[in-house]
């Protein structure tokens, strides 16, 4: 079995309605209750938005933050998911999933060393 | 005993025992070259096996063993997969092994570029050289794309397997076939307008796919298709090179075996009632192939074809090919009001076609602006040739 990371990628900017977002996060559950019934969840979680990011960085042994995320764009990583699944197909048909609840594109990307 | 030949029948049969084998599609290649290395050296003075294939299977597998007990890291990983190999299958069970393979190198997750590459390299056996001659592209640049391709399908567990939706992952397989012929037969690039190797080579491989999935009705329809294109690529050009437009051809020098092949397949499509696009652009190409003439084609068979091939694939360049059959029967105006309405600016085709319908109008300066338009879009030098000499005849 490899692992596979599931990354939702959402637009910047605020959240949808709660009438929206709200029958959204009732399937995201459903599917999180799923992976775990198939054996095929090992973590995930939500993010905090960009704006509560810092990068760190070492410079001559001296550390440097910066406010804000690394990448400036227009779609910031707003969640993820760790799965475990027997080859790029069974990966892709979990994310497909995930694409069709979150209506947002889904990167399904292998782990090193599974 | 040409071994050469050998290898281009044998080379993508033997590598796809083996990825089955070793789950290793460097692994294979390697094993599969060491093998032929090894028949190079024997077969001309011992004589070819009874059954070069077996040969080349069993030799391969056992070379392939060797390298996984040189390389320890390697064993370890592999270790289950060695205890599984078994002994080159039956011929049915080969074929499924090529038929997986061609569903690992058409994965919908790899680029078009990358599926054409690799398909050219494990089940055509081509040498990265010549598919990077084929495509015009640096041969580095080729090996870098087959390197990251195959990293990829290791890497993120592309499968290697017949999927069970064949039908949707069916259509980036026929895709590709397509359009290694495409490329073949239009060589969207340089001087030459046909470049046959990559033409037989696409044949070949559709050859393959029909022997694999004999009741896939598009997978006959592309055979078809390629097969009745191929039988006019000797009328396509005069003497000197230059391009001759289907109603000018030569018919006389169309290929009355393709065409018989072709027309065959089309007959069966008809019959299983299950039209798709290639065979609906099969049919077309069958109804061009039974005219004596340009004139005598019945050209409301083809407006009727395109018609349903429009339903299913209504794509400009479709409803442009469609505006070309409607002219011969409805003619240059109505023809031109559909041509208009596309969005198709940067294809030179669209303004060749548009240039021909003005001048049949008699519209001789905005025909002649259409051609300047096409002359400025046209890559192949054949092409651009056959447009000048269609531009300068409109003032004669």
């Amino acid at each position: 079995m490899k692992q596979y990371l599931l990354s939702v990628y959402q637009p910047d900017g605020d959240l949808p309605p709660a009438e929206i977002l709200e029958p959204i996060m009732r399937e995201l559950l459903a599917w999180n209750q799923e992976l775990r019934d198939a054996g095929a969840w090992v973590f995930g979680a939500g993010l905090h938005p960009p704006s509560t990011a810092t990068v760190v960085r070492v410079r001559d042994s001296e550390l440097l933050m910066t406010d804000g995320p690394f990448v400036e764009g227009k779609e910031h990583l707003g969640g993820f998911t760790v799965i475990t699944a027997p080859d790029l197909d069974a990966a892709v048909a979990w994310g497909r999933r995930l694409a069709e609840i979150t209506t947002l594109p889904i990167e399904v990307r292998p782990l090193q060393g599974t | 005993m040409d071994i050469a030949r050998v290898f281009r029948e044998e080379y993508g049969r033997a590598v796809s025992v083996l990825v089955r084998a070793f789950g290793d599609i460097d692994l294979a290649e390697e094993a599969v070259q060491d093998a032929f290395a090894e028949a190079v050296k024997r077969w001309p003075s011992s004589g070819p096996p009874p059954s070069p294939a077996g040969w080349i299977i069993t030799t391969a597998r056992n070379r392939a063993i060797d390298r996984l007990r040189r390389e320890s890291t390697r064993a370890e990983r592999q270790a289950a997969a060695i205890l599984a190999v078994d002994e080159p299958g039956e011929e049915g069970v080969v074929g499924d092994d090529r038929l997986r393979l061609i569903f690992t190198c058409c994965h919908p997750a790899l680029a078009p570029a990358a599926q054409v590459a690799l398909t050219l390299r494990l089940l055509g056996g081509l040498t990265t050289a010549e598919i990077a001659r084929a495509f015009l592209v640096p041969e580095p640049t080729m090996a870098q794309r087959l390197v990251r391709a195959k990293g990829k399908i290791r890497d993120a567990g592309i499968p290697y397997r017949v999927p069970d939706d064949l039908a949707a992952r069916l259509r980036p397989v026929l895709a590709v076939v397509y359009l290694v012929f495409n490329e073949g037969y239009l060589a969207s690039s340089g001087g030459e307008l046909v470049r046959d190797d990559l033409c037989a080579e696409a044949i070949r491989l559709g050859r393959l796919l029909v022997e694999l999935m004999p009741e896939e009705p598009e997978v006959v329809g592309l055979l078809a298709l390629m097969l009745l294109t191929a039988s006019r690529s000797a009328a396509r050009t005069d003497t000197d090179g230059a391009v001759v437009l289907l109603r000018d051809q030569d018919r006389t020098r169309w290929n009355r075996h393709l065409i018989a092949e072709g027309q065959a397949l089309v007959r069966w499509c008809l019959r299983r009632g299950a039209p798709g696009p290639y065979q609906l652009q099969a049919a077309i190409n069958a109804v061009h192939s039974d005219s004596a003439s340009a004139v005598d084609t019945d050209w409301p068979q083809i407006v009727a074809l395109y018609d349903q091939l429009l339903a299913m694939a209504p794509t400009p360049i479709v409803a442009l090919n469609r505006a070309v059959a409607v002219a011969e029967v409805a003619g240059p105006r109505a023809a031109l009001a559909i041509v208009d309405d596309l969005n198709l600016d940067a294809y030179h085709l669209f303004h060749a076609i548009r240039a021909d319908l003005l001048r049949r109008l008699g519209w001789v300066e905005q025909a002649a602006d259409a051609y300047d338009a096409a002359i400025a879009r046209a890559d192949n030098a054949a092409e651009r040739e056959l447009l000048c000499r269609r531009r300068e005849t409109l003032t004669a």
